[in-house]
């Protein structure tokens, strides 16, 4: 088996869903569920497909892709932040509202041929044995994904402002004492992670399904809000998440000889993952090993942050 | 002194649907079609033959039983995401008794019904244990188990139970007819009389039961203050545990209902959706039982309606949904801004 | 450099916290800020630290009018808050706890913050671990880092809310050789405190309030005496009332230890006898809570015995308390005992002595009828509990109680009711102890204390420093005592 080949792909599949998770790990960093993620990835497919048609270009489909998924999270933030509208409530309804939406506006452009991005291997370092094969022969999407992590990670781990994210997200009362306009940022970065789920739609219509139909995300945006948890909301784990579960569709499609319907099964595997991931937080597995292998702790720490879906009030 | 008036919250629920009813038009308007033309090919397609009819009451059925199982999970403070898979494990069950349980239409059906309840209760008993014991959100839990019940579906379907020779997601093979959720012939069609029963019964019993009962009480005094009901002596997790119980059990009946009313086999997509729309119903419904029968039906005549759009109009049919989420958005935002209104109102008001 | 506060006011609703607050206090000054829970300090500092925002009056520091909209403004004016709880991060690193919201480049160079940690805190005499979760910290380290950060981030003026509540004898004189310290460097120190004796050793001089005003303003020394008059203002004498018929003992308590929570008891022992009625005063903070928690049930105590009606309740949980014939009423009415949504028919059925599965409602609204006729309750069966007013919502808890209650748990019955309303409710609650029931109840109100107590337990860092004989005791006494001090 062409090993290189497989991972490529793997990797190539995984780009939208790196998109997705990194923008909903960074909304919920700082303390805001976006529960619509199934919704607006899917609302952003379509849009992003059909405005890269349109125009005639791909960059403006994902320019508008990124714009629906932003929209969709501000009117979560508004509700949430100015009208202290439960993020559940409202998410789980724009969720319902953008998938119907989808397939309302979408109807008419089910099997046409759409615009697809070009491939961009990197010259030199796309020859190296294996690795090359793996890692740079790509197209602009799936590097944007690389950037998406590498982005994410730096930003929480290696900046203030991203320091002050993890705080607003963790204990809002703390951050606002510190002079931290909590409420402002928690809108902002909901909408830079709505923003990034749009990307990760047009990544689907554009790039690696080619197109639209109605099934085109199936369920993607829930194993994202699974992955987002079973990483602990840690951008490299999380990100490594979604390439495990590209090698567990390979594996399923793979073993699919052997175990006939496997491949259907396969993919609810982060599920109950992810409800493992919880029950082992709370029992204070993770906590107990971070305890006892201090040197590790930054890669056991799983809690969800401290005021996450809470609404911050001043007084 | 205010007391609970029904204005506080009928009125901004009535204003935000008139709203949305008024930008669903204008939608209508501006992509050509005339919102009165659709207005009426919906009622057409919900009511407009005796089949349709019967056909729309069968897809009400497992709707407001789904909604009664919710209202009483909400009731107790808890998002039962979870609702998709019970009503799923409700239609394995079922499925399981119809292949399995020997004797005449009576005994099979009153079979089916009572494994399905089971099986849904079952399933939302493991959301609750997660929650109580285990410290898992309601939602992420009741989430991953809707999606290991649609796993465990599907495996069945294409494997111990799939049909002769081809294993397929479309379904298992189809239910012998004694195992069929019976109709009664009227008015030239096969009416879900039973279904409508229990729909209607479910509704009833839950409504009642929140109103009138010591665990009704408890359950709502749980959703509403845990921390007062521990300190008046009321154990939390064990009516946290009743209500998935019973949320599921209901749940687990509409499942069998697609099952052996609907469909007459299992399928994938057995829940067809029922457990997040219930979601809806509830709370377009204030989250009481009160409303939730009319409003299920008016949710199952848009979609039912919308397929006619589609047909006359050239409009995809998901324009029911489309109308009938963004109705529920414009209430959710309606009340919230009612609800700002009073708060500030009460704080002004209050001057030294 | 002055911090100067003129005539503040801020209400919430009804209550007017500040009322009109004016002081100042100079640089190098070391200023104590005394007075007993309501009497409007926590606001006072919430205002200048810009937590809150006053709604009328003005801060001016070195001359400047400050427009202290928001947290952030008051960091900019040099202004930094210890609160009582040290608002830490508890998951992240010692580190980040210290650089998190501070200013410069966007790249956080952990190395050089470690570096500026680490002679920060040398200067002040404190030692941390950079990486350390900060969850494993002490109250009193936690304190440390929040002050070694606020002085870092250049902080002219340092105001600390309760300090030393919660952290060691070693922190405690740290903490004060430190204040000394940065008083001596020009620093504003605003020592927030109801300890005299803290407030004694350590500040030059010290503002009073009571009731959202200031009621004194002195240098140090002064004798106590003068300070707990202004703290407390005049104490009636109690007045003559009969010696209730007291019954025989019934709860026992024998060297019992509490170290959860505020409460820091070890070997305490009291016998109350039925009929009795024992205050707990102290200030918020020194122990009250957590003792009434212990004899509810809700924690278990670390160690001794509670002996209730001949029966060891000590190990039970609170279901098995409320069973052995233990009521409790914390303080928080909507959050801790009444349920907001639910109307008062609700709460009469719910806590009805029957509870068949099916409730008759008709039953239901005549006792809720009857419990409104006897309690006075200004509401209908209809009415929610939200609706009702404070006072109203104290009496349908009273009405809410089994008809018998061995052990009677109150935390602040009283607050935030008028008169009237606070002499019928115990008019119900000694009817009560007529039947026999012994009476716990913690308060702030001194008069409330000396009034209605047998007998009285004056809790002081969460310990039992005295208990008095209310009949003899006065308010002068309980005040010192509350404050820490024996009167000499």
């Amino acid at each position: 088996m062409d090993w290189s080949a497989t991972l490529n792909s793997v990797i190539a599949a995984a780009a939208p869903l790196v998109f997705a998770t990194m923008g909903e790990t960074i909304s919920e960093k700082s303390g805001v569920i976006n529960l619509s993620l199934e919704g607006s990835m899917r609302l952003a497919a379509m849009v992003g497909f059909v405005v890269a048609f349109w125009v005639g270009h791909a960059l403006a489909g994902f320019g508008a892709a990124i714009a629906v998924g932003a929209v969709i999270a501000a009117i979560i933030v508004f509700g949430n932040i100015r009208l202290k509208i439960n993020q559940i409530a409202i998410g789980f309804v724009l969720f319902l509202l953008a998938v119907a939406l989808a397939s309302f506006l979408g109807d008419s452009f089910v099997g046409e041929r759409g615009l697809r991005v070009p491939p961009l291997p990197i010259p030199v370092l796309s020859d190296i044995p294996f690795f090359g094969k793996v890692l740079f022969d790509h197209d602009l999407v799936v590097y944007g994904s690389f950037l998406a992590i590498f982005v994410t990670w730096y930003l929480f781990y290696r900046t203030r402002a991203g320091l002050s994210l993890q705080g607003i997200g963790e204990r809002p009362e703390g951050a606002f004492a510190r002079g931290i306009p909590v409420n402002k940022l928690r809108a902002l970065y909901a909408i830079i992670g709505g923003a990034m789920v749009g990307l990760s739609g047009a990544a689907y219509s554009l790039d690696i399904k080619l197109g639209w139909r109605e099934t085109l995300t199936l369920n993607l945006g829930w194993i994202a809000l699974a992955i987002v948890i079973f990483g602990g909301w840690h951008p490299v784990r999380v990100a490594m998440g979604c390439y495990l579960f590209g090698i567990l569709q390979v594996a399923a499609f793979e073993l699919q000889s052997v175990f006939p319907g496997v491949a259907q099964v396969l993919p609810i595997a982060p599920f109950p993952l992810m409800i493992l991931a919880l029950v082992m937080i709370y029992a204070g597995w993770f906590a107990r090993l971070g305890d006892r292998w201090p040197k590790a702790r930054g890669w056991l720490i799983s809690e969800p942050p401290g005021a996450i879906g809470t609404i911050f009030e001043r007084e | 002194m205010t007391t609970r008036t029904w204005g506080s919250v009928a009125v901004p629920t009535v204003a935000s649907v008139g709203a949305a009813f008024a930008l669903s038009a204008l939608l209508l308007w501006l992509v050509g079609a005339p919102p009165l033309e659709a207005a009426k090919l919906i009622l057409q397609g919900a009511f407009g033959s005796a089949d349709k009819t019967a056909n729309t009451l069968l897809a009400w059925t497992p709707l407001v039983l789904a909604s009664a199982g919710l209202v009483v999970t909400f009731a107790a403070g808890m998002w039962n995401i979870g609702v998709e898979g019970q009503i799923i494990m409700g239609a394995i069950f079922a499925t399981f008794a119809a292949r399995e349980i020997p004797g005449p239409a009576w005994v099979v059906v009153t079979a089916t019904l009572i494994a399905g309840a089971i099986g849904g209760a079952l399933w939302a008993l493991l959301v609750g244990l997660l929650r109580t014991k285990g410290n898992v959100n309601e939602i992420f839990g009741g989430l991953g188990l809707d999606f290991v019940a649609f796993g465990l579906a599907t495996y069945l379907i294409i494997g111990p139970w799939s049909r002769q020779g081809i294993a397929s997601t479309s379904g298992t093979d189809i239910f012998r007819e004694e195992a069929w959720l019976p109709t009664i012939t009227l008015f030239g069609a096969s009416m879900p009389v039973l279904a409508v029963a229990m729909a209607i019964a479910a509704t009833v019993v839950v409504y009642y039961l929140l109103r009138g009962t010591r665990l009704g009480l408890r359950l709502k005094t749980v959703g509403k203050s845990p921390r007062s009901a521990y300190l008046l002596g009321i154990p939390n997790d064990a009516y946290i545990l009743y209500a998935f119980a019973i949320g599921g059990a209901l749940a687990g009946i509409a499942g069998t209902v697609q099952a052996t009313g609907f469909h007459h086999k299992l399928v994938p997509a057995v829940s067809g959706n029922y457990g997040f729309l219930g979601i809806l119903v509830v709370l377009l419904a204030g989250f009481s039982a009160k409303w939730i029968d009319p409003i299920a039906l008016f949710f199952i005549a848009v979609a039912a309606g919308s397929t006619q759009l589609d047909l006359r109009l050239d409009l995809d049919s998901a324009f029911g949904d489309v109308l009938l989420t963004v109705t529920v958005l414009f209430v959710l935002f309606g009340t919230a801004i009612a609800a700002q209104k009073r708060r500030r109102r009460a704080t002004m008001g209050a001057e030294p | 450099m002055t911090l100067e506060l003129v005539d503040i006011h801020k209400h919430f609703g009804a209550v007017r916290a500040n009322d009109g607050v004016s002081f100042s206090v100079e640089a190098g000054e070391l200023h104590g800020l005394l007075g007993e829970n309501g009497a409007g300090k926590s606001t006072l500092m919430n205002v200048v630290s810009g937590f809150i925002e006053a709604d009328s009056g003005k801060v001016i520091l070195d001359g400047e009018v400050l427009d202290l909209r928001s947290p952030a403004d008051a960091i900019a004016a040099g202004i930094g808050m210890l609160h009582q709880d040290p608002l830490v991060f508890l998951p992240f690193t010692v580190l980040d706890n210290f650089l998190l919201g501070s200013p410069g480049p966007e790249r956080i160079d952990r190395k050089a913050g470690a570096a500026e940690l680490e002679r920060m805190s040398g200067e002040l005499g404190f030692t941390f671990d950079p990486d350390q979760q900060a969850r494993l910290l002490t109250v009193g380290e936690r304190q440390q880092l929040q002050i070694t950060r606020l002085l870092w981030l250049g902080a002219k003026v340092l105001i600390l809310d309760e300090p030393t509540t919660g952290i060691s004898a070693t922190q405690r004189e740290q903490l004060f050789f430190v204040l000394k310290q940065l008083a001596d460097e020009g620093l504003i120190v605003l020592f927030v405190s109801h300890k005299l004796e803290e407030v004694e050793e350590l500040c030059d001089s010290v503002t009073v309030m009571r009731a959202g005003r200031v009621v004194g303003e002195a240098t140090m020394p002064v004798p106590p005496s003068e300070l707990v008059a202004m703290m407390f203002g005049k104490v009636i004498e109690a007045p003559q009332r009969p010696k209730p018929v007291v019954g025989p003992p019934v709860l026992e308590l024998t060297a019992l230890d509490v170290t959860k929570g505020t409460a820091d008891l070890t070997g305490f022992s009291l016998t109350v006898a039925a009929g009795e009625v024992i205050g707990l005063a102290g200030l918020e903070g020194s122990g009250q809570r957590a003792f009434l928690d212990a004899l509810a049930g809700l924690v278990a105590p670390d160690g001794g015995t509670v002996v209730l009606d001949g029966s060891d309740v000590t190990k039970l949980s609170y279901r098995q308390h409320l069973a052995a014939g233990v009521h409790y009423l914390p303080a928080g009415r909507l959050e801790e005992g009444l349920v907001e949504g639910l109307t008062i028919e609700e709460h009469v059925a719910l806590t009805a002595k029957e509870q068949p599965f099916f409730i008759d409602w008709g039953e239901a609204e005549s006792e809720a009828d009857s419990a409104i006729d006897d309690y006075r309750i200004k509401g209908t069966p209809e009415s929610t509990a939200e609706s009702l007013s404070g006072g109203n919502q104290q009496r349908l808890l009273l009405a809410m109680m089994p008809a018998d209650v061995d052990l009677l748990l109150m935390e602040h019955p009283t607050r935030g009711l008028d008169l009237e309303s606070a002499e019928y409710v115990w008019t119900k609650i000694l009817e009560r102890r007529d039947d026999g029931t012994c009476i716990l109840f913690a308060s702030a109100d001194l008069d409330e204390l000396l009034i209605y107590s047998d007998r009285i337990l004056v809790f002081f860092s969460g310990r039992v420093i005295k208990v008095l004989d209310a009949a003899t005791a006065d308010g002068e006494e309980l005040g010192y005592l509350i404050g820490g001090r024996e009167r000499s």
